[in-house]
């Protein structure tokens, strides 16, 4: 009855948008304050019922604007007044942020609901149950955060949310904080997040600083409103605006030249991986474009810039893709790689194409990350099984004692293994791919078809893009799943419980069908954004482009079978110590070596940004402060100058001046007393005398006056 | 015969009854003698609490005021003037709830002469109250160098291994400051006749040439106590060698003296000259942003570190008063207050820290998330709060003061330049740099040293200290109007007279 009250009558129910961030706040609230005292199954169904009911908000609000497409600003309550400056807690509801509202819940329900299972192995292989409640506080928290960033009707609300997912993110990524190379590798990796981010976020905030003395507010209606006419007053402002923005955008949506935090942040839990660096947070840079559309198409030449750093990352972080060998590292640069896509989507004003392909991108990187978490979970058990029982008496050689259950090279075979995890991670793999039917080949089609319309040179780079996806997700496959297996944690590797397999059963449907919200003939979802983002251009369905992408893919995958179906197999047979660990290595030779080490990127920042800063900070603080302005200035000159004067004054003044005038004085004294000291005699007489004479001196003085 | 004490009064002297109760102690009577502070420092608490209730946010002029003359001979005219606005109402209330929550932080660390401890404690409470609260310049001269005094004893007394160093150094650097100040005082007082703040104020007339040099005169002393680059270098000796309830005041309510001054007489008394110089300060300001964040950075001791990330913090403070506009100033005060929240809280937790590990190399840590969870978890907020994370209290500040800052620097602003705040804003980022390097460093990774595996958590008086801050944190981050309401009138009126005097005073 409560469908058919949304139906009936829309506007109430848009009051109900502030319950999507409550109900994953009263969960973290409730789980911080007595999950201590609860058991792991409740404090996981709890968390996963917090993001269910935002959920069910969620599909309420949609149902909700149906009939109510306009939808509706709720202003909650004021936040920061200061003269002019006027900023309020306030939620706008409009297709666009409910589109955002529903990938987050939905998709971040499921991963909850995986992660009651996920987890639970987890913090065991890992030695610290205890963390099992801080993991899914952070999850709420992090649903919480993201809610508010894609409900926010101002700038500076959106920021919060944006900041907030930061700082999950940071959280998650370094969950397993004593983990990692040298055990503080995970803690590193977050803080690398964080900072990157914040680097992103130095370019946002300098955006709402010129937003507000321009616009004089930040509430997206007022701002959208006002754009054409500040446009035609200070253009330059615009310009800066959006391009600081997409300083952000490249922090948070890890594209050239901030996106290296993004694969070091695999060292989240996977389903940390799926829900915040693959499906939510990191496409919030996409969101933030597209919700500022107004800006954006007012500067044609931002555009340009904005689809070029687009289509640029979408290459460079696919060829990167093809160089890994972490099973997660390469989900991570695909990930970075698709970013790129939606990014370059909605830099040409393909706004629709864009938010297609991150619904759909959510749908099938959530589920290809969550079934690469089932099979490191296979391996892990199998691992953890063969370590601890010795009845099995397996050869375990040197290789097995540090096995890493992420590596590639491990695996092999593994389709018979576990079942479920190989069907859907096929499904994910060609919706990837973009092989029709499948969500991504629509998504990625029409990303295409506006980029052959509009920008030749992104059009091209992403069609090479493509043709490396194919290529890298063939790669994986046939290294996982096919094969014989490499280790021997592979050849135990059992199916994952029911628990995980049913949430990747949902999504993997999903990844199937999403295509379905905006087929070429109905445009189903661009009409549904138009009620946000005013008129929108539906990209036609070009059958020559599906054609040549579609012929791509397929090459593409023919080449990694080559390589990776038979040539790698071939090479299994190898002696060890002769046999290349990938079949590109000899066919590449020093460009597999670059793409292996992620074409250097990341030793290139440390070489021109962290060492120097490193260096100036410890100059300034060791030097600088301390040896020159504290030691030196301060107590040698200062200090040590009035020591020096004090000394000038106390000895060659002091005794050489005053002391000497002194001492003369004393002198003269003593030698006028010697003098004097005859007449001192002892005798009374001569002392009566002296008596008499002056008594008659006084009388005669007396006398005569 | 009319026993009525005005509220100023009392809350500014209350202090001195607890001291008198402490007199008549035994020296070993350690327990009584927290209790006694304690209890005092909470009804002087419980007082400022009533002057906020009485407090009337919509009027801008000092508020239960009380003015009696003091010194009127040979033609001076000095006297007892006490006033609060929405300059300093804030501060008030912080300077009471960081005394209430210092001396509970004392209540085991501190085992030597707590009698006297307390004593020169209370003293520095009714000291800074003063400061804040006097209205007359010669009477704020008094209350400013007596603060000196209990702050010598207890960094010289309770402090580590080079207090007596540190000690008197942070007495000779604040008085070299301080004489140029009270010269320029003096100078007031008998050119313009009268010490009466908002008298002189209003009167006005000081001619462009001199302004310049009195405000460098007041702004030697205050620059100095805030600290400005380049004059923070007593900063991290005294810091690092006080004892932790000692940097709480120092880092929480005494830096604010300074910022407080400048905006209380420097902006007020020489509007033309703050006007013209406002990029000069700015620029200072935002050196010492980039320079204090480096060089916390490059610390070994957490202390240090926390100390010299008030020269960064500080820096925002200035930024924002001398953007001149509402944004900006009221940014400033807020920012006031932020820190004395955040780098307060930092201080207790290094001193929770020190009472359990006595030391404060960092490379002595790690891994005491797992062993100290709540401990981590508050300290994790306070270094949140402390790099301006949204939703939390430092953001709400920092971003009114860029904002201002910006606005300051458009064509028309005193800054001049936008460069000031896009260089300032950088400054965030290295916050997030030096904070989540020094909550890496404590807290992550695995647990290294064997003595760190048998820590304790923090107890329940622990937890007590810090939740007030805590409570503020989210209070002021969620929802700040109350308190930016509170001084809004006060700086609305603060910025008109300003302008109108500039805009007279220069021909």
């Amino acid at each position: 009855m409560w469908l058919s009250e949304a139906v009936s009558s829309g506007p109430q129910f848009f009051y109900l948008v502030p319950l999507v961030v409550l109900f994953p706040v009263i969960g973290l609230l409730v789980n911080t304050a007595f999950g201590g005292r609860m058991s792991e199954k409740a404090i996981g169904w709890l968390a996963s019922a917090a993001a269910g009911l935002s959920f069910v908000v969620a599909v309420l609000l949609g149902i909700s604007l149906l009939s109510y497409p306009e939808g509706a600003v709720v202003p909650i309550v004021d936040w920061i007044t200061i003269g002019e400056l006027n900023i309020n807690w306030g939620f706008q509801v409009d297709t666009l942020s409910v589109t955002m509202m529903l990938v987050v819940a939905g998709v971040g329900t499921l991963i909850h609901i995986y992660s009651i299972g996920y987890m639970h192995d987890d913090v065991r292989f890992q030695g610290d149950p205890g963390r099992y409640q801080r993991f899914f506080v952070f999850m709420n928290l992090f649903i919480a955060m993201m809610m508010i960033l894609v409900s926010a009707d101002n700038y500076l609300m959106l920021f919060v949310g944006w900041e907030g997912v930061g700082l999950c993110s940071y959280l998650l990524i370094g969950f397993w904080y004593d983990k990692g190379e040298n055990g503080i590798g995970n803690a590193v990796a977050g803080k690398k997040a964080f900072i990157a981010n914040r680097i992103g976020d130095f370019g946002f905030i300098l955006a709402a600083f010129i937003m507000f003395w321009v616009f004089g507010t930040f509430e997206f209606n007022a701002v959208f409103e006002l754009a054409p006419e500040v446009a035609s007053l200070f253009p330059a402002a615009i310009v800066a605006i959006t391009l600081l923005m997409l300083v952000g955008v490249t922090g948070k949506s890890a594209q050239i030249p901030l996106f290296v935090w993004l694969p070091d942040a695999m060292a989240g839990p996977t389903p940390v991986s799926a829900l915040i660096h693959a499906a939510t947070m990191v496409t919030a840079g996409v969101y933030l474009i597209t919700r500022s559309a107004a800006l954006y198409n007012l500067v044609p030449q931002v555009q340009n810039i904005v689809a070029l750093v687009g289509a640029a990352t979408a290459l460079f972080a696919a060829t990167i893709a093809v160089g890994q060998f972490d099973i997660k590292k390469v989900l991570a640069y695909s990930t970075i790689s698709q970013l790129g896509f939606m990014v370059a989507a909605v830099g040409m004003g393909a706004y629709v194409a864009g938010m297609f392909h991150l619904v759909t991108h959510a749908f099938f990187k959530a589920l290809l990350f969550l079934s690469a978490g089932s099979v490191i979970l296979g391996l892990e058990h199998a691992h953890h099984h063969m370590e601890h029982n010795s009845q099995l008496k397996l050869p375990m050689d040197e290789n097995d004692l540090h096995f890493d259950p992420q590596d590639m090279r491990n695996m092999g075979g593994l389709r018979n293994r576990m079942k479920i995890s190989f069907w859907v991670y096929l499904i994910g793999a060609i919706a990837l791919t973009g092989i029709p039917p499948l969500a991504g080949f629509w998504s990625k089609d029409e990303i295409l078809t506006d980029a052959a319309n509009f920008n030749p040179l992104a059009y091209w780079m992403m069609l090479a893009a493509a043709f490396l996806t194919a290529f890298y997700m063939g790669r994986q496959i046939l290294m996982v799943w096919f094969g014989k297996p490499r280790s021997l944690p592979a050849e135990h590797a059992n199916e994952s419980p029911p628990i995980i397999t049913v949430p990747l059963i949902i999504l993997a449907a999903l990844a199937a069908t999403g295509g379905a919200l905006n087929l070429p003939m109905w445009h189903t979802f661009t009409h549904w954004l138009e009620d946000s983002l005013g008129h929108l251009h539906a990209a036609e369905f070009s059958l020559q482009i599906a054609g040549l992408s579609s012929f791509l893919v397929l090459a593409a995958i023919f080449l990694a079978w080559l390589l990776y179906g038979r040539k790698y197999q071939a090479m299994q047979e190898l002696p060890p110590d002769k046999r290349p660990d990938d079949p590109l290595r000899p066919i590449l030779g020093p460009v597999f070596n670059a793409l292996n080490h992620k074409w250097w990127v990341d030793e290139l920042y440390w070489t021109i940004i962290i060492n120097p800063y490193v260096s100036l900070a410890h100059f300034l603080a060791d030097v600088v402060d301390w040896r020159f302005w504290h030691d030196w200035f301060h107590d040698t000159v200062i200090v040590g100058g009035y020591n020096k004067l004090t000394q000038v004054l106390s000895i060659q003044i002091d005794l050489g001046v005053i002391d000497a005038v002194a001492n003369k004085l004393g002198d003269s004294v003593k030698r006028a007393a010697a003098k004097w000291r005859v007449i001192e005699t002892g005798y009374v007489r001569n002392y009566a005398l002296s008596f008499f004479i002056g008594v008659v001196l006084i009388l005669g003085y007396l006398i005569l006056r | 015969m009319n026993y009525y004490i005005d509220p100023l009064t009392l809350v500014t002297f209350f202090p001195v009854i607890g001291i008198v109760v402490l007199l008549f102690l035994r020296a070993d009577q350690k327990v009584h003698a927290r209790w006694v502070a304690l209890i005092t420092s909470l009804i002087t608490f419980g007082i400022s609490l009533a002057i906020l209730a009485q407090f009337n946010p919509a009027n801008p002029d000092l508020q239960m005021v009380v003015n009696i003359p003091w010194i009127q001979v040979a033609g001076w005219n000095i006297s007892y003037f006490m006033g609060v606005d929405g300059l300093s109402i804030l501060l008030i209330l912080l300077t009471t709830l960081l005394t209430s929550l210092s001396i509970l932080s004392t209540w085991t660390a501190v085992q030597d002469r707590v009698k006297e401890f307390m004593i020169f404690f209370l003293f520095l409470e009714m000291g800074m109250l003063g400061v804040f609260l006097a209205q007359d310049l010669f009477l704020f001269y008094v209350f400013w160098e007596f603060t000196l005094v209990p702050m010598y004893m207890l960094i010289g007394i309770w402090g580590g291994k080079r207090r007596i160093y540190a000690a008197i150094k942070f007495f000779l650097y604040t008085m070299a400051g301080s004489i140029l100040m009270l010269l320029a005082i003096l100078w007031l007082g008998i050119y313009q006749d009268t010490f009466n703040v908002p008298e002189l104020a209003a009167m006005g007339g000081i001619p462009p040439n001199l302004q310049f040099w009195l405000f460098l005169a007041f702004g030697a002393a205050f620059a100095i106590k805030v600290p400005m680059w380049p004059l923070h270098s007593w900063l991290p000796d005294a810091h690092v060698e006080a004892p932790t309830a000692g940097s709480v005041i120092l880092a929480g309510v005494l830096l604010k003296m300074g910022t407080y001054g400048f905006l209380r007489f420097n902006l007020q008394l020489f509007p033309i000259a703050s006007v013209k110089l406002a990029p000069w300060v700015a620029a200072l300001a935002v050196i010492g942003i980039l320079y204090g964040a480096a060089v916390s950075y490059a610390q070994k001791d957490v202390k240090k570190l926390v100390a010299y990330s008030s020269v960064s913090h500080l820096g925002f403070v200035m930024l924002g008063l001398f953007a001149l506009n509402s944004q900006g100033v009221q940014g400033g005060i807020l920012q006031m207050i932020n820190h004395g929240i955040s780098t307060g809280a930092l201080f207790l937790i290094v001193g929770m820290l020190y009472e359990r590990r006595h030391t404060r190399d960092m490379d002595a840590f790690g891994g005491l998330w797992k062993v100290m969870p709540i401990y981590g978890a508050l300290t994790l907020i306070v270094v949140l709060s402390s790099m301006g994370l949204p939703g939390l209290n430092g953001f709400v500040g920092e971003f009114a003061i860029l904002l201002g800052s910006w606005g300051a620097g458009l064509p028309g602003g005193v800054l001049g330049s936008p460069w000031f705040t896009a260089l300032a804003a950088l400054g965030i980022i290295l916050a997030a740099v030096y904070l989540l390097y020094m909550f890496q460093k404590l807290f992550l990774g695995p647990v290294t040293k064997e003595e760190n595996r048998v820590l304790s958590d923090i107890n329940w008086r622990e937890i007590l200290t810090l939740a007030p801050l805590i409570i503020l944190i989210f209070w002021i981050g969620l929802y700040p109007n109350p308190f930016l309401n509170l001084m809004s009138a006060s700086v609305d009126q603060l910025l008109n007279a300003m302008q109108t005097a500039a805009v007279a005073g220069i021909p």
